[in-house]
């Protein structure tokens, strides 16, 4: 029996709110241990050099130099997907792109540090570097890694359901166009950072600024050598993620050598720079899609091509290519469809996951096709939209189990929040509005190495004092999962939020979780967390019956208190209850787990697991634009995004989630851009040169939560992180073509983009 | 973290003593104001100076005031977050105000002086990177080379000139009071910025900026700064320009003044608008005058956006505001 519907769906804030915001809470780069080391990494100013000879000598003699490390002492490949283990810490035999890692010099300050790293001398050998993803796909003479099969391919997916051919043959409206996503970043405010220190044990303890604490885990024992449980992992708070920190990264496992190596504590904090470096974000793709609709505007088939330009490493991106294609296969019916995705290898930093994974890229083409076709064939966007959905509890084309899918809700929400019925078509010239719609996971069937084990796990601990304390190995990354938990348990319990301390993200105190991505902590620890307060709660429900003679089923545990619900006159302070249930049943705990359903999720053919996921989200967005047609400028003048999370546990963690997500696409859709020069080097490694919208520039976003339950959801609970995002973008793109005539299909929409377009607009009115 | 290098910091309490220091230390001193610029710079590793002299506790550089000839004087420490609200300058120099309250972002206009934008160093794609960036490039004229990456074969540095408050000072014709510890001497803010980015301030070694003196407006004076950037705050300008119209009682026009920056290292006074003296601001003129800014402003490729943007946009913005002053 749920005990508090307040704070299940009530408007809490973060239990770790006042300390973020009043200074309190300690960031990795907070952290200080006595004899601290700095460190810094050598990198390489080639894209693609052959590494001839190091000479760390003029280093080492460095008074306050404690030591150099280089690829020789971490011979060790490693990489997220165990499938694509293509990296070293350091450069082994070749630099992959400009700023790859080369060495690290640990010292006794960062400026000493900064100055030993100027003195080590590398010699390269520059080879040719491939920075286009077509010539890099197309040439076979130089191989950014030379294990892979001629051609630079990461990865390469072909899958076709139903008869596509066919339907294009016969469909009265056939859209065939070209879409170029751009490369962004994730730009998250906390710069990465590790601290790693062995104790007189041998143990070896790291503070990362990570989204996946467990996978680190696993890649310091592999890496170093060393046994798993001489390891031990914290993440403490961390200052933003968005996928950017959700793998092993080269300062996490350089700091734990050099501390291994100096036996003082290690610290290694990222420039800004070496965070653009580092990166990990959206791939650019290229979308060649084609599109087939019937008269009505029913959707009939639809084939896309993409090319992932993936950087120097694979990263998630063998998940990437399978996601590009598998996630356009709803919210719409599809009754045809057939992908090629490719990912390329070129000399840039490396993508990997950014919020929304895999999916961005081509939800904007979809959606601008689907701009198109209401436009050929004169029916309401919105329209379009609803007549393609593909409907709950059933499965899309390519065989991933749909549950529930608020969409129809969604759409409904965003039309009349918007005036969309009253003002679209009625606007003055210069001034649009654009819809687009969207699907995405909560959390991968699968994990990421194949096992049998939990995907999240929970330890729930009571006592006399009437405290609560959930360990979980969940990693709050400012999404707000610490907070989840608790609010779980205090629904469960009856007890206060205050009176939860969540214990999270330390691999000696936790179990296990596999981290924050994929948006699968609410669904996952959720329903571990909400198993163990049940467990708990049945134990201190027992005891109370016992003492009051009653049945357990009408005692209620709520507003911190037992009650009995036959009379609810008859009550006990939780602290109390739980005496009598510690005096019953000794130390009062219990532990849940959660894995995934695995009947009837997905198709068996292969790759057909990627996308499969226990409960799809659903979002619509409207955006209204004004483009001024002089100069370009397309200014958001308001967001408008609906977006299904299931139930809301904490409808103000939701709605922060939609705004995040919200400004993070509109920022993608007009400003940034995560772009190398011909050389290789980024054109804006900094945050003044790689524009993220300030809040003078943020357009007003106006939030609906649409709660349509998945029986796979705790209290019927999706995910909110990332599935805002998606069709933020090509709202945005079709609000411009709805305001001024014209399509902008290479993101990011700049003001030359657009006056570019106008132009030409503007010529062929002339010529007529 | 960016390291600061090592130098040695005095914060002298007169202005005869600074300027003593500055003199002492030649060329490897340098003057600390707001430090928004200079320390980002400093751990770029873009200049290495033995002695930075803080300006912070001298009342001779504080201080917003009009002269006896009716000219506007500020202190050269006077910070842009107060000479955007000042009464004073908000009146008798708008166009100024408007600068210094678009500056950068708030917390920037707390720290950032009139003096220190007056002597921003100028800004390019290939010089405002760390040393690995730098590295990677091979260098060019002003950082650790000898070649410009913006106009190739090109002799001098074509960095550019990014300080909002420069162009409107230019189109006001103020000067500059530069003193040193054996002499003063005014100086145009036009003649202060130089054509090479290498050496963008005319400013001898052991010289500071004390003030500047803007002259009094005459009555019908209309000024303006534009600035566009991608972003409403943080952002230096990608393209900016500065406007001063004076007419007589008639409306007719007495002088037309407009001054572009963020081309090269020095500000564009936009030459040859003497014969739209006489006429009055009309729809026609506002658009015979964003014609002539077009063609004599270039804009390179020194800041992050397409020049020829930037130079269509330059023309948009002046027309527009002329079209506002109509009538």
């Amino acid at each position: 029996m749920s005990g508090s519907p307040s704070v299940l769906g009530g408007r809490h804030g973060r239990i770790d709110g006042a300390e973020q915001v009043t200074g309190a809470a300690r960031f990795a780069d907070d952290l200080s241990l006595p004899r601290m080391l700095h460190a810094r990494i050598v990198r390489s100013p080639h894209a693609h050099a052959r590494l001839v000879r190091i000479d760390s000598s003029k280093a080492l003699s460095l008074p306050g130099v404690h030591a150099v490390i280089t690829g020789r002492d971490l011979p060790t490949p490693y990489g997220i997907i165990p499938w694509t283990t293509d990296e070293h810490v350091f450069a082994v035999e070749r630099a992959r792109y400009v700023g790859d890692a080369v060495a690290a010099v640990a010292a006794i300050d960062e400026a000493t540090a900064a100055r030993a790293v100027a003195a080590i001398e590398v010699e390269y050998e520059v080879l040719p570097a491939l920075l286009d993803p077509e010539e890099a796909a197309r040439r076979t003479d130089v191989q950014i890694h030379a294990s892979k099969r001629p051609g630079n391919l990461t990865k390469q997916v072909d899958l076709a359901f139903g008869d596509v051919d066919a339907a294009f043959a016969e469909a009265p409206l056939l859209l065939e166009n070209d879409y170029a996503f751009h490369g962004t970043t994730h730009a998250a405010i906390e710069p990465h950072c590790a601290l790693a220190q062995v104790d007189g044990d041998g143990l070896l303890t790291v503070w990362s600024a990570t989204q996946v604490p467990h996978y680190l885990h696993r890649a310091l024992a592999s890496v170093l050598g060393l046994p798993a449980r001489r390891i031990r992992v914290i993440q403490p708070p961390v200052g933003g993620g968005f996928g950017g920190k959700s793998e092993p990264f080269d300062l996490e496992l350089a700091s734990a050598l050099l501390a291994l190596r100096t036996g003082r504590p290690v610290k290694i904090l990222y420039t800004r720079e070496e965070v653009f470096l580092a990166h990990r974000g959206r791939h650019p793709t290229r979308i060649h899609a084609r599109t087939a609709f019937d008269r009505d505007g029913h959707l009939v088939a639809h084939d896309a091509d993409l090319l992932l330009d993936g950087g120097a490493y694979a990263s998630f991106g063998l998940v990437t290519t399978y996601y590009a294609g598998q996630l356009t296969s709803l919210p719409y019916r599809l009754p045809a469809y057939r992908y090629r995705s490719r990912r390329v290898y070129t000399n840039k930093p490396a993508c990997g996951p950014k919020r929304g994974h895999g999916a961005v890229q081509p939800r904007f083409a979809m959606e601008v096709q689907l701009d198109r076709a209401a436009v050929h064939l004169g029916i309401d966007p919105i329209e379009l939209r609803r007549k393609n959905f593909i409907g709950e509890n059933t499965r899309t084309v390519n065989e991933l189990r749909v549950g529930s899918l608020g969409l129809l809700a969604c759409l409904d929400a965003v039309e009349r929040a918007s005036g969309w019925k009253e003002r679209r078509g009625r606007l003055p010239r210069g001034r649009g509005l654009g819809v687009a719609a969207s699907a995405y996971i909560s959390g991968t069937n699968y994990p990421i190495y194949p096992n049998e084990m939990p995907q999240s796990a929970v330890q729930l601990c009571a006592d006399r004092s009437g405290r609560v304390r959930v360990f979980a190995g969940t990693s709050d990354i400012g999404q707000g999962s610490s907070t989840m938990l608790a609010t779980i348990v205090a629904a469960e319990l009856g007890v206060e939020l205050a009176d939860i301390r969540v214990v999270a993200a330390d691999t000696d105190l936790t179990p296990v979780d596999l981290g924050a991505y994929s948006s699968r902590i609410t669904l996952m620890a959720g329903h571990a967390a909400m198993d163990a307060a049940r467990e708990v709660a049945s134990m201190v429900r027992r005891a109370v019956a016992k003492k009051w003679e009653a049945s357990p089923k009408d005692v209620s545990l709520a507003g911190g208190l037992a009650i009995d619900i036959c009379d609810p006159s008859r009550t006990m302070p939780l602290a109390d209850a739980f005496v009598l249930a510690e005096s019953a049943f000794g130390t009062l705990g219990a532990v849940g787990s959660y894995n995934t359903p695995k009947e009837g999720i997905h198709g068996d053919y292969r790759g057909g697991t990627i996308g499969a996921t226990p409960a799809f989200s659903a979002t619509a967005h409207v955006a209204e634009v004004t483009v001024d047609e002089e100069t370009g400028d397309v200014v958001v003048e308001k967001i408008w995004c609906a977006h299904d999370c299931g139930k809301a546990l904490s409808p103000l963690l939701v709605e922060g989630q939609i705004e995040g997500s919200c400004y993070m696409g509109f920022g993608e859709a007009l400003m940034e851009h995560h772009e190398t020069d011909a050389a290789g080097r980024l054109v804006a490694p900094d945050l003044l040169d790689y524009r993220i919208p300030t809040s003078l520039d943020t357009p007003f976003i106006a939030s609906t939560i649409v709660e349509a339950p998945d029986e796979n959801g705790p209290y019927g609970a999706k995910e909110a992180g990332e599935g805002p995002l998606h069709s933020s973008i090509p709202a945005i793109a079709n609000a411009v073509f709805d305001a001024v005539g014209v399509r902008i299909d290479e993101l990011p929409i700049t003001p030359e983009k657009v006056l570019a377009a106008l132009d030409k607009q503007r010529e062929e009115q002339h010529r007529r | 973290m960016m390291p600061l290098p090592r130098f040695a910091l005095a914060r002298p309490g007169s202005l005869e003593e600074a300027a003593r220091l500055l003199s002492d230390a030649g060329a490897e001193g340098r003057v600390l104001a707001g430090g928004t610029d200079l320390l980002v710079n400093l751990k770029h590793g873009l200049a290495a100076p033995r002695l930075l002299v803080s300006i912070d506790r001298l009342p001779e550089l504080r201080g917003v005031s009009v002269d006896d000839a009716g000219a506007l004087v500020v202190g050269a420490a006077e910070r842009l977050a107060d000479i955007a609200a000042q009464v004073l300058v908000r009146a008798r120099a708008p166009a100024i105000a408007g600068a210094a309250g678009l500056a950068a972002h708030p917390q920037a206009r707390n720290m950032g002086t009139l003096g220190g934008n007056v002597c921003l160093d100028v800004r390019c794609r290939y010089v405002n990177r760390t040393p690995l960036w730098r590295g990677s490039l091979g260098g060019c004229l002003k950082a650790e080379g000898d070649v410009c990456h913006v106009v190739p074969g090109g002799k001098n540095c074509m960095a550019a000139l990014s300080g909002d408050t420069v162009a409107p000072l230019v189109a006001l014709d103020a000067k500059a009071h530069l003193v040193s510890a054996s002499a003063e001497r005014w100086v145009s803010i036009e003649a202060l910025r130089g054509k090479d980015g290498r050496t963008p301030v005319a400013l001898q070694p052991g010289e500071l900026v004390r003030a500047v003196r803007i002259p009094a407006a005459p009555p019908n004076r209309r000024s303006a700064y534009l600035k566009w950037a991608v972003r409403h705050a943080v952002d230096f300008p990608l393209v900016a320009v500065a406007l001063v119209v004076d007419a007589g009682a008639d409306g007719a026009i007495e002088s037309l003044r407009v001054v572009a920056s963020v081309l090269g290292p020095k500000p564009r006074v936009v030459a040859g608008l003497d014969r739209f003296r006489g006429e009055r601001i009309t729809p026609q003129l506002a658009s015979a005058v964003a014609e002539q800014v077009t063609r004599q402003c270039v804009p390179l490729p020194n800041v992050l956006y397409d020049p020829q943007h930037r130079r269509r946009r330059l023309g948009v913005m002046v027309r527009r505001q002329l079209d506002a002053w109509v009538g």
